[in-house]
C-alpha cells in the first residue's frame, strides 16, 4: 500500500498543476505598465489634424485608453459596447488608432459609431509600442495621476467591463 | 536635368551608405532579436517571426542600435513595455527560481530514488544469495537425487 502512496502524490500534485495550467490564457501576458505611470504621448488628433493631444492634457480625471483600428476584426466586437458606456457618461473614453489610415478609420466610427472624446492616430505604432500593445484591441484604465491601473487584453466584454473595469472606475473616481 | 542627375547619384549613395549601416547592424540585431520572444506568435523569437509587431520591434531595436545603445539596454526598455515575457532568458527572482530550480529539483530527486531503489535490491539479492548458500546441503541431496536417475525409465 506504502509503496504506491509516492506515485500517487506525484501524479495529483502534477494533475492539479496541468489543471491550473490550462485555466491559464497563454496570450494574456501581465503588462508591467501595471501602477507605473502612463506612457507620454503627443499625437495629432484623428478628426482635428493639426491638433495635437497628449497624456498630460488629460491628468486630473479618470479615463480609458481605447486601442483600435479599422483593420481590427475583434474591435468590431467590443464596439458596440463602447458605444453604449460613451453614451452612459461613466468614464471618457479615448481611442489609440493604431497603425491605421486616417480615412478608413474615420469610415469605421462613422459606420460603427464613435464612443470617443477623441481618438489620436498612433500612424507608426511607436506609442502603441511604449504601451506594450500586442493584440489590437486593448483598453488601459488611467487614474487621476495619470498612471495605469488595469489592462484588458483583448476585446472588452461585457463581464469584464461590469466586473472589473467599472467597478474599478468608481472606486477610483470616488 | 543635371539637378535631377545629382539628386538621383546623392540617393543611390545614401541608399548605399545605410545599407552598409544596416549590414553591420544586421548580426547584431538577429543575435539580440533571437532571445526575444514575439508577443503575437509566442512560441517564436522576434528574429524568426515576421508578424507586423516583430518587424516594428525589429525597426525599434535597429534604431536603438544606430542610436549607440547597448544590447542590455535595449531589453530593459522592451521588458519595461512587455514585461519578462519578451526575453527568452527570464531573471532569477523570487518568481522564476522555481522555473530556473526546478529541473535540478527534479533530477536531484530522482538521483534520491535511484539510489534508494539500487540499494534494496542489493540488500534483497545478498539475502538470496545467504539462502543459497545456507541450503548448500540441499544442493547436494539435489545433485544426488538426479545422479541416481531411476532405473525402470531408461531406455
Amino acid at each position: 500500500m506504502n509503496r504506491f502512496l509516492l506515485p500517487l502524490g506525484v501524479f495529483v500534485l502534477l494533475a492539479v498543476f496541468l489543471g491550473i495550467g490550462l485555466t491559464l490564457n497563454p496570450r494574456e501576458v501581465p503588462s508591467p505598465l501595471i501602477d507605473k505611470p502612463a506612457p507620454a504621448f503627443t499625437l495629432q488628433q484623428l478628426h482635428a489634424p493639426g491638433k495635437s493631444l497628449s497624456a498630460v492634457d488629460l491628468k486630473g480625471q479618470v479615463w480609458l485608453l481605447n486601442v483600435w483600428a479599422s483593420w481590427c476584426v475583434s474591435c468590431r466586437e467590443e464596439h458596440p459596447l463602447l458605444v453604449e458606456l460613451g453614451r452612459a457618461n461613466v468614464v471618457p473614453i479615448y481611442g489609440l488608432n493604431y497603425k491605421d489610415k486616417p480615412e478608413a478609420a474615420m469610415a469605421w466610427l462613422g459606420e460603427m459609431g464613435n464612443p470617443y472624446k477623441a481618438s489620436i492616430v498612433d500612424a507608426d505604432g511607436r506609442v502603441g509600442i511604449d504601451y506594450g500593445v500586442y493584440g489590437v484591441p486593448e483598453t488601459f484604465v488611467i487614474d487621476r495621476e495619470g498612471i495605469v491601473r488595469y489592462k484588458q487584453i483583448g476585446p472588452v466584454t461585457p463581464q469584464a467591463l461590469k466586473e472589473k473595469i467599472l467597478p474599478l472606475v468608481r472606486k477610483l473616481q470616488g | 536635368m543635371r539637378r535631377g542627375l545629382l539628386s538621383c547619384l546623392w540617393l543611390i549613395a545614401s541608399a548605399a551608405s545605410g545599407a552598409d549601416t544596416d549590414a553591420q547592424l544586421e548580426p547584431r540585431m538577429n543575435r539580440l532579436a533571437a532571445e526575444l520572444r514575439c508577443l503575437v506568435c509566442q512560441n517564436q523569437s522576434l528574429a524568426d517571426s515576421n508578424a507586423e509587431l516583430a518587424v516594428d520591434l525589429k525597426n525599434q531595436v535597429r534604431e536603438m542600435m544606430r542610436a549607440g545603445k547597448s544590447d542590455d539596454e535595449i531589453k530593459t526598455y522592451l521588458t519595461d513595455r512587455y514585461g519578462d515575457f519578451v526575453l527568452y532568458r527570464p531573471p532569477v527572482r523570487t518568481t522564476t527560481w522555481l522555473l530556473w530550480a526546478g529541473p535540478f529539483v527534479l533530477l536531484a530527486g530522482g538521483g534520491v530514488v535511484l539510489v534508494r531503489v539500487l540499494r534494496r535490491r542489493q540488500a534483497s539479492l545478498v539475502v538470496a544469495e545467504a539462502q543459497i548458500e545456507t541450503s548448500g546441503a540441499n544442493l547436494d541431496r539435489a545433485r544426488s537425487l538426479l545422479a541416481e536417475t531411476p532405473t525402470d525409465q531408461r531406455p
